[in-house]
């Protein structure tokens, strides 16, 4: 099989490259921070420092204190973990979330059955009902509730601090998706997010618990935040660093990416039987869905990778499943021939619209191919 | 009704066929597709929502294979 690197990356959504600011930390931190940040010797303490500093840098970023946050291996660790220790700390094991939800929160919930796991519908742009999500937390054996800051597939921003939950139901946000994207939600009792989303090495996921917030570790092991096991001290310092630049230039990015963002969105709207789906203005900025009738999600993406652009698809066809993506269908979008672009902060105009001019001509080869009438 | 078999095809070919088979089902008449793909559940009524015709709803064939009927409005 012959592989080769997309010229054009238009999936920063599935792993954004490392940002430049992570790169020259990560080489020195891996010079300095090998050691057992719990040992007392010199190398242990620079490694320990390594981590504080990594911690306090996350803190920061989320408005929080360095011991309300935690490091796992990935954002989907983070999700179990958090999800899963605050219905241990409850006893109330039922889990209400959006139907959206990353895989990560539904595995969650499949983890342990419960009568009260409610699965609250979305609408046509991908909003969950929170009148609806607000009743179902309100029934007995519910131990949390999980709702993402924004939809990995379509972007679609969640009203997350309009939820009125019951005092003593915990709210899980998944940030996978948007930390340093977007300005974060305030209203959450735990938050979980991924350092490859932003820019940081892959292998890092944060899982941050808000103080007074009852919350006990489900796995075995330490009961701390951080998951058990020999931490990647160098990776932690590269994760926050990338975080600390994309914050710091998330409003300008965002503004650029999302113009260009608006660009692909009209150019797949005027394609004959495309839609486009998800949130057009309470969106991420840097992320659009659309779905071409009588194309298959293999296709396109090939197509697409032939003329070198990266894509990826939420297409049954596409997957190792062959169920089709669960956002789509629950948004009661066209699931074939999906296709997710998500751009990073140095992709330009000009690829964009090559991109665009690409696209158009992928959709009319393959549905001629087909005999589509 | 017109029924069109599409059990053994993979996504998006039952919706390729119920736009071909279209033409053939007079305004206000009905078409079912039979189809095993998982895709066909939500795509059948996508399609119908994009190329404004009425999904009925869905049914199961003799054989237990689902079978999504849609009305011809234009």
């Amino acid at each position: 099989m012959v592989s080769s690197t997309p010229e054009v990356y238009l999936d920063s959504a599935s792993a954004e490259r490392l940002h430049p600011a992570a790169r020259e930390t990560l080489l020195a931190a891996l010079e300095r921070g090998y050691a057992d940040p719990r040992r007392l010797h010199g190398p242990g303490r620079d490694a320990r420092l390594i981590v504080d500093n990594a911690r306090a840098v996350v803190a920061e970023c989320l408005g929080v204190a360095p011991d309300e946050v935690g490091f796992t291996s990935s954002g989907t660790e983070a999700v179990h973990r958090g999800l899963l220790g605050l219905t241990a700390a409850t006893g109330r094991y039922g889990i209400v979330h959006s139907a959206v939800e990353h895989s990560s929160v539904l595995h969650a919930a499949q983890w342990r059955d419960s009568p009260a796991h409610v699965s609250v519908a979305v609408d046509t742009l991908g909003h969950v009902d929170l009148a609806a999500m607000a009743a179902a937390a309100r029934e007995p054996g519910v131990g949390a509730v999980a709702l993402q800051a924004a939809n990995q597939e379509v972007g679609t921003l969640q009203r997350v601090d309009e939820l009125d939950l019951p005092a003593g139901v915990p709210l899980l946000v998944d940030a996978a998706a948007a930390f340093g994207h977007v300005p974060l939600p305030r209203r959450w009792d735990a938050l979980a997010a991924s350092a490859h989303k932003w820019g940081g090495p892959a292998g890092v996921g944060v899982l941050a618990v808000r103080r007074g917030t009852r919350w006990t570790t489900p796995f075995p092991g330490d009961d701390g935040l951080d998951q058990p096991g020999f931490p990647n001290v160098p990776a932690a310092l590269a994760a926050a660093a990338a975080l600390q630049a994309v914050v710091a230039e998330q409003a300008e990015v965002g503004a650029r990416l999302s113009v260009l963002v608006d660009r692909i969105r009209s150019a797949a709207a005027a394609l004959p039987d495309v839609e486009v789906v998800g949130d057009p203005a309470h969106r991420l900025p840097h992320l659009v869905t659309f779905s071409a009738l009588y194309v298959s999600g293999d296709e396109i993406v090939n197509e697409l990778a032939r003329r070198g652009f990266g894509v990826a698809s939420g297409s049954a066809c596409t997957a190792s499943t062959l169920e089709p993506s669960h956002v789509l269908a629950a948004m009661g979008a066209l699931t074939h021939g999906n296709v997710r672009v998500s751009l990073s902060r140095d992709t330009s105009g000009e690829q964009v619209d090559a991109f665009c001019a690409a696209l158009g001509e992928v959709v009319t080869e393959i549905r001629s191919r087909a005999g589509v009438p | 009704m017109i029924e069109i078999d599409c059990r053994d095809l993979p996504c998006p070919r039952p919706v390729i066929e119920l736009a071909k088979a279209l033409p053939e089902v007079p305004v206000g008449g009905r078409i079912a597709v039979v189809a095993r793909d998982p895709a066909a559940r939500y795509d059948v009524p996508a399609w119908c929502r994009m190329r404004g015709q009425a999904y009925v709803g869905e049914e199961l064939a003799d054989d237990g294979v689902p079978r999504y009927v849609v009305e011809r409005l234009s």
